[in-house]
């Protein structure tokens, strides 16, 4: 059923999108998000998609575009990356706000200054409070897959919010990978006809949206609301992950367990660095070291306590970020997960490594660095409970 | 998409009693959506207004320009006759009294108007 290809990440979520095949597009290219772009507007140029695709002047733009297409009842997607996701800021909060289920595929790239088009996680970490459900994916399967899944999460009756499905660029982005792509009929049925809720375009249920919430207004509760519905996000997330699986064989949740049955150390690690650390624990593993990982999937909603249940007869943690909360002298990651670990009993000693700024190689030996730490640390020595994985020092 | 789609439950209505052990925050429709047209209406944003524009029916051609650039739609129009000016939500700009070719509206500042 399935056809096997080799194609970068990109292409891959051009392909999810086309099977998907979405009412409105609208995005302005970006490195490294432009094959994406690229390549879907080759399918409306060959009449491969329905889609009407609109070309923005830029990404503010793009995302504005898109609320007023999501907020006219259309199923709406987007893509873009680091400056471009930056430009869009505005937009991001008014789009979880009016609980439009837009999905944007967002390439991770490092923030500007310096200029700086590689990969690292601090465009979407600085989009972490705006309201959006966040996904990140291993590599070009999990990208696609992951579109594909969003579409559902977005739109369920109990969530409508916008999903950010995040993959790294040009190590996902640009690399040409081995996966397997689903039927168009099957990706057609998985993620159904879009059922908007209260829309522009409905005269028989007339409505105003974005309007002034007044002096007084209701602004708390509103936000009260939409975090209710980023909470049932994960029920569904999981939800659809299973469906997902029954569809592919290929079965998704909040997070992975690699190795974590009998683990005493454990990596947490999100993007494309879960391979790298996969290839280490296996490592690890056949010279009998009880080494595990976890690979975070959903960012947003962050699950705190389902972590810390992961992670509370470990002796030793360390949470890997490829972005720095610059002021709060730890990663973003690491912070939440410390978070979570703060009312349980039982907890293990937990450490933090920033590392891969702005594009910077992350190999196996790094890796295997962090695992030789957490055997110090698990064994009683004292180790940096946030250091810098990769710097030129 | 089709021009038919379908239309979801929709949330309850603003301003319907929350049901016992709902709280207040539950009831508002999602995403502040207003669940009805119109409503700017009732929003009176009159107050705003330093200068009035007073209309003198004597002196108007029916020509409708005022009409056509009032940008808060405050020109009242009866069976494709001016009526008078909304002052619940005329702001007071004095585009229609600028763009009036009859000088028909005289822009007054409110605290010289007699009640
Ligand atoms: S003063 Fe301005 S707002 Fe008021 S009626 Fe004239 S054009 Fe409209
Ligand atoms: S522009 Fe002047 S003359 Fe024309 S309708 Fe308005 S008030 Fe009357």
């Amino acid at each position: 059923m399935a056809k096997t290809v080799a194609i970068t990440g990109n292409v891959a979520c051009a392909h999810a999108m086309r099977q998907i095949d979405p009412d409105v597009v609208a995005a302005y290219p970006i490195t490294p998000q432009t094959t994406i772009v690229e390549e879907f507007s080759n399918f409306v140029a060959k009449g491969q998609v329905e889609t009407e695709y609109v070309t923005v002047e830029s990404e503010h733009s793009a995302m504005s575009a898109c609320i007023g297409a999501s907020a006219a009842g259309s199923r709406v997607m987007t893509t873009t990356s680091s400056q471009g996701l930056a430009l869009m800021w505005e937009m991001l909060y008014i789009a979880a706000g009016l609980r439009l289920p837009i999905v944007m595929h967002n390439v991770n790239r490092t923030l500007s200054a310096p200029i700086n088009i590689h990969c690292d996680h601090s465009d979407s970490m600085g989009a972490r409070d705006a309201g959006w459900i966040q996904l990140f994916s291993e590599d070009a399967q999990e990208a696609y897959d992951n579109t594909i899944q969003a579409i559902r999460i977005a739109e369920h009756p109990d969530v409508h919010l916008p999903v950010m499905v995040l993959l790294d660029g040009f190590i996902i982005s640009h690399a040409i990978a081995r996966l397997d792509l689903l039927e168009d009929d099957q990706v057609k049925e998985f993620v159904g006809a879009y059922q908007p809720g209260y829309h522009l375009l409905d005269p028989q249920h007339q409505a105003t949206m974005g309007a002034f919430d007044g002096l007084h207004g209701n602004y708390f509760e509103f936000k009260r609301a939409q975090v209710e519905a980023i909470r049932n996000s994960k029920q569904v997330t999981i939800d659809v992950g299973k469906e997902f699986g029954a569809m592919s064989g290929r079965s998704y949740g909040l997070f992975e367990l690699y190795e974590m049955d009998d683990a005493e150390v454990a990596v947490i690690v999100m993007g494309s660095t879960a391979g790298t650390t996969r290839a280490v624990v296996k490592e690890l593993r056949a010279d009998g070291v009880k080494a595990g990982m976890i690979k975070l999937r959903a960012f947003r909603p962050f699950p705190a306590p389902e972590l810390a249940a992961a992670v509370r007869d470990m002796k030793a943690v360390a949470v890997l970020d490829r972005a720095e909360s610059v002021g709060a002298d730890a990663g973003p990651a690491y912070l939440e997960v410390r978070n979570a670990l703060y009312d349980s009993e039982r907890r293990p000693a937990i450490i933090n490594y920033i590392y891969g700024l702005g594009g910077r190689d992350v190999g196996l030996e790094l890796i295997r660095d962090v695992y030789s730490d957490l055997a110090d640390l698990a064994g009683g020595k004292s180790v940096e409970a946030v250091s810098y994985l990769g710097l030129r020092e | 998409m089709s021009s038919e789609t379908k239309t979801q439950d929709r949330p309850a209505e603003t301003g319907a009693e929350p049901k016992p052990g709902e709280k207040a925050w539950e009831k508002l429709p999602e995403g502040a959506t207003i669940p009805e047209p119109g409503t700017a209406d009732k929003y009176r944003t009159g107050g705003w207004r330093t200068d009035r524009p007073v209309w003198d029916a004597e002196k108007c051609s029916q020509c409708m320009i005022c009409f056509m650039f009032c940008p808060d739609s405050s020109i009242e129009v009866v069976e494709g006759k001016m009526t008078g000016i909304d002052l619940e939500h005329c702001k007071g700009c004095g585009i229609c009294a600028c763009e009036c070719p009859r000088d028909a509206i005289e822009m007054v500042p409110e605290d010289e108007i007699e009640e």
